[in-house]
């Protein structure tokens, strides 16, 4: 088995052949399958634990403050007891509230991002899902999420829950749009929506270099919306901790509760993934044009450690945002990006038409 | 379609249905139990009916059953947050009714603690205000700041919230001996850490986009319904008892009385900002002109107030507060009455709500700094 | 800020009100339930007196009569005075409400009507403020028993 930390093709092939060559065909497809959902779960889990440390880490830095230190060294284990906890914990269902939609609607939560990261490229080759329509069905998946909170929202017979979930589904529906606008830009650019082929076409730089100004006027709205589209900070409205208790998971506890709350971070993981690949090159390391030399240093540097790097960045970027700002007002919200987001992106994406067709970018 | 049809048809639009949530008694933006009856219609608040007395400890009948230096205890558990300038209401009155004559060195010793006092309350709310508003962030600040005022209460009190440092005719004991130098050091450090306050939350455009004419209160309707204090200030009600009926010390130090006029959500925070500044002048006034002498009036053991009722207001952090003691000439007065600055102030939240949102109404409840106990007495 | 000036006035709206004799902080007024109305008015909205800013209201049982006493000041003329209402119905003590005149009586009201039982006619909302709807009797009485909760020395 030839195991190369630059290209994985090999070594997927390789384990692909190994099944084939032991088990009948149909069978080799179903241990393929079982492999993959068992890597991902423990991936998730794993992404999911170590970003609550890291918010709360990145959380205590920014408050002047320690943060969790006392399980584990450096408080490590601290999320690893808040999950023993949340499972040990009685799984209440409040009087009154419709229990079939109330259950379903935290795995529905669950499953989108579950969904979403499959079609991920985290190395060149370590890739399940790599057909050429990627980017459209990474948005289009993840948006199944609001269905969950929609539901969660009117199941839980509470009306924090209710308008949690109502301003929840005006601002995910809204922010979706300049979500994938923001994105379309640069597809103007790759022509193509497959992610390996966004990956492969900045093999001599990144979109935001290479793309001129309207790149970096895409990345900013991507990040404003994407942030928005999560319900984090300072767009956190459907939770609003200080207005509607919790939002629409208040009345959840126990197991359903930690779906959400997973749920919340591996769409953090996925937005910064999602912007790392079509604005920095994925898993891509830094080129600068012709120059073979800094182009080889830089090809040194593992590609997954790239990947992880630059969302380690956009993420760090967004728990910033998180605890400096004030929140919006559902009005405000809105008003923020059906006047000023989407009409800016539209002006934006022609923009862009226009670089591409006159070859301004490079 | 005809004119009658038309107007018949806009009738027949069935109107949305208003209904009722209960914010609070246990809700993270009440701070504490206070309970509010919302009638909603969607999201835009159509009336807000204050429930309270879910801490009501009788503290007004308490009182007729204590002797005048117990009173003072009683007052600390009121707004604990100005617990010192509530004691020193009622040592005051106490010294009013004695006709006490009250050291110089007490007089000094009072005013500064109470600017300490109010410094650190303003240092809460604001920590509080960003809270309420999404910005966890300046919760830990205001904290942090105010961890240095709290140590020194300690050192000079013994403690660090509800003090009772105040007894009728002085205080308890003499200031620590770092007391100035680290009052001073305070000072210092605190004016370089206030413009953090500013560029935190003031200059943030979400910021003021939530307060900016948000919960309006007109000043006629400022003083109908006795808001005092910053949130009265801020609506152009001059009612400052510092100024207006100077007590202890503060006849003579300069300051300014904050007065804005916009009475928004973001005068009576800015009438707040400001106020800590004008604390800070006020403390270093007199930081260094503690004059010596006894800290303590002789009083006799059993305090009788001779026959008669004294009324003694004073400017808490919240406004104003109000004793109001009815004596019969016993050891314990045969009425006590509390005017307390929040109870007025709630009483306006409705009119400053109507028409906005939940979460404006979790702003406007945040300016108007509302401590619960100080409502409930 | 003179009282003299304001005792005219007082005496020329009510003249068979009474003053406090003794030398106290404000200038005390005692009228009568029936009187009290008026005399407010008349304090709030007269040019020369101006009492726009109720700050205190309470009540005190002097196991014979009740007096409601309002402490009224003015933001721009600077009387201060208290006008003591004395009630001597302990059975159904009731006054006319002032919340339509200083919007800040309407909590104090329904605290003096909580702890002491007074009725304020044409006080839209009289209910109880501190204490829970079905409690028994007003606290602040003096002849009030509660052998639960207070410990008698």
């Amino acid at each position: 088995m030839n195991f190369n930390i630059y290209d994985f093709t090999e070594f997927v092939n390789s384990i692909k052949l190994w099944l084939n060559s032991v088990l009948p065909p149909a069978a080799a497809d179903i241990a393929g399958f079982v492999i993959i959902g068992i890597c991902f779960l423990t991936f998730i889990v794993i992404l999911g634990l170590s970003l609550v440390y890291i918010e709360r880490k990145v959380c205590a830095f920014f408050q002047q403050r320690l943060g969790p230190m006392r399980v584990g060294f450096w408080g490590t284990a601290q999320t690893i007891a808040d999950i023993i906890k949340l499972v040990f914990k009685e799984p209440l269902i409040s009087k009154g509230s419709d229990k079939f939609l109330f259950n379903l609607a935290a795995f529905i939560v669950i499953i989108a991002p579950f969904m979403a990261i499959a079609a991920i490229p985290f190395a060149k080759g370590l890739h399940v899902l790599d057909f050429d329509i990627g980017l459209f069905f990474i948005t289009a998946i993840s948006s199944i999420g609001v269905t969950g909170i929609l539901l969660a929202g009117w199941s839980s017979n509470n009306k924090y829950s209710l308008i949690g979930a109502m301003r929840s589904g005006a601002q995910i529906v809204s922010y979706e749009l300049s979500v994938i606008l923001s994105l379309l830009t640069i597809i103007v650019l790759t022509g193509s929506l497959q992610l390996s082929v966004i990956v492969e076409s900045q093999r001599d730089g990144w979109w935001i270099f290479k793309g001129n100004i309207p790149a970096i006027i895409a990345f900013f709205i991507f990040i404003i919306a994407s942030t928005a589209e999560s319900n984090r900070g300072p767009f956190d409205m459907a939770e609003a901790e200080s207005e509607l208790t919790a939002g629409f998971h208040t009345e959840y506890s126990g197991i359903k509760f930690a779906f959400f709350f997973l749920a919340e971070y591996i769409n953090l993981f996925i937005i910064a993934a999602v912007g790392a690949t079509v604005f920095f090159g994925g898993w891509m390391p830094l080129h600068i044009g012709n120059f073979e030399f800094f182009n080889n240093v830089m090809d040194f540097i593992p590609p997954i450690i790239w990947f992880f790097g630059k969302i380690a960045a956009i993420i760090f970027l967004i728990m910033w945002f998180k605890w400096t700002f004030p929140r919006l007002r559902i009005d405000q919200l809105l008003t923020l990006e059906w006047k000023y987001l989407l009409p800016i992106n539209l002006i934006n994406l022609l923009l862009m038409a226009l670089v591409a067709l006159s070859g301004w970018h490079l | 379609m005809t004119e009658q049809e038309l107007i018949t048809n806009i009738e027949t639009v069935p109107e949305t249905q208003e209904y009722f949530i209960n914010m609070g008694p246990q809700h993270p933006s009440t701070h504490g139990v206070l309970r509010l009856l919302l009638t909603l219609d969607g999201e835009i608040i159509k009336k807000v009916e204050p429930h309270l007395g879910y801490i009501h400890r009788s503290i007004e009948k308490m009182c007729e059953k204590d002797s005048y230096q117990q009173i003072v205890h009683l007052t600390d558990r009121m707004d604990y947050l100005s617990c010192h300038i509530n004691n020193e209401a009622v040592c005051l009155c106490v010294e009013n009714g004695l006709q006490l004559e009250i050291p110089e060195r007490v007089k000094v010793i009072r005013t500064i603690i109470s600017e300490l006092t109010r410094l650190s309350s303003h240092q809460l709310w604001w920590g509080v205000m960003g809270m309420d508003l999404g910005a966890i962030t300046t919760f830990l600040y205001g904290f942090r700041d105010r961890e240095l005022i709290t140590d020194i209460f300690e050192e000079t009190c013994g403690a660090r919230l509800t003090m009772n440092y105040n007894v009728p005719g002085g205080v308890m004991f003499d200031i620590h001996p770092n007391f100035q130098k680290r009052t001073k050091d305070f000072i210092t450090y605190f004016r370089k850490k206030l413009p953090e306050y500013d560029e935190l939350l003031t200059g943030n455009v979400i910021f003021t986009e939530r307060t900016k004419d948000i919960g309006y209160l007109s000043k006629e309707d400022a003083i109908s319904y006795g808001v005092t204090g910053p949130s009265g200030r801020a609506s152009g009600f001059a009612c400052d008892v510092r100024k207006r009926f100077p007590y202890s010390a503060y006849d003579r130090v300069e300051f300014k009385e904050i007065i804005y006029t916009e009475g928004d959500c973001f005068a009576r925070y800015k009438a707040r900002i400001d106020e800590m500044w004008e604390s800070m002048k006020i403390i270093e006034q007199l930081i260094d002109n503690i004059p010596e002498g006894e800290h303590k009036a002789k009083t006799k053991a059993v305090i009788k107030l001779p026959e008669g009722e004294y009324y003694q207001r004073v400017e808490t952090a919240r406004g104003e507060l109000g004793v109001y003691i009815v004596s019969d000439n016993k050891k314990s007065p045969y009425r006590v009455k509390f005017r307390s600055p929040g109870f007025s102030n709630l009483s306006a939240l409705d009119t400053m709500a109507r028409g906005n949102k939940i979460a404006d109404l979790v702003a406007t409840m945040s300016t108007l700094d509302l401590v619960i106990p100080d409502i409930d007495r | 800020m003179d009282n003299e000036k304001l005792k005219n006035i007082v005496t020329s709206v009510i003249p068979e009100c009474e003053f406090s004799p003794d030398e106290s902080q404000f200038l005390n007024v005692i009228v009568k339930p029936e009187d009290f109305r008026k005399l407010a008015e008349f304090l709030r909205y007269d040019p020369e007196t101006q009492m726009d800013y109720l700050f205190c209201m309470t009540a005190i049982d002097w196991n014979t009569h009740f007096f409601t006493i309002y402490h009224l000041t003015s933001s721009v003329t600077n009387f201060t005075v208290v006008i003591k209402v004395k009630i001597t119905d302990r059975e159904t003590p009731n006054i006319d409400t002032v919340c339509d005149i200083w919007k800040t009586a309407e909590f104090h009201e329904r605290e003096v009507y909580d702890l002491f039982g007074i009725k304020f006619n044409n006080h839209p909302d009289l209910r109880r403020i501190l204490l829970e709807d079905d409690w028994v009797g007003y606290p602040l009485r003096k002849d009030y028993k509660d052998e639960v909760n207070i410990v008698e020395l």
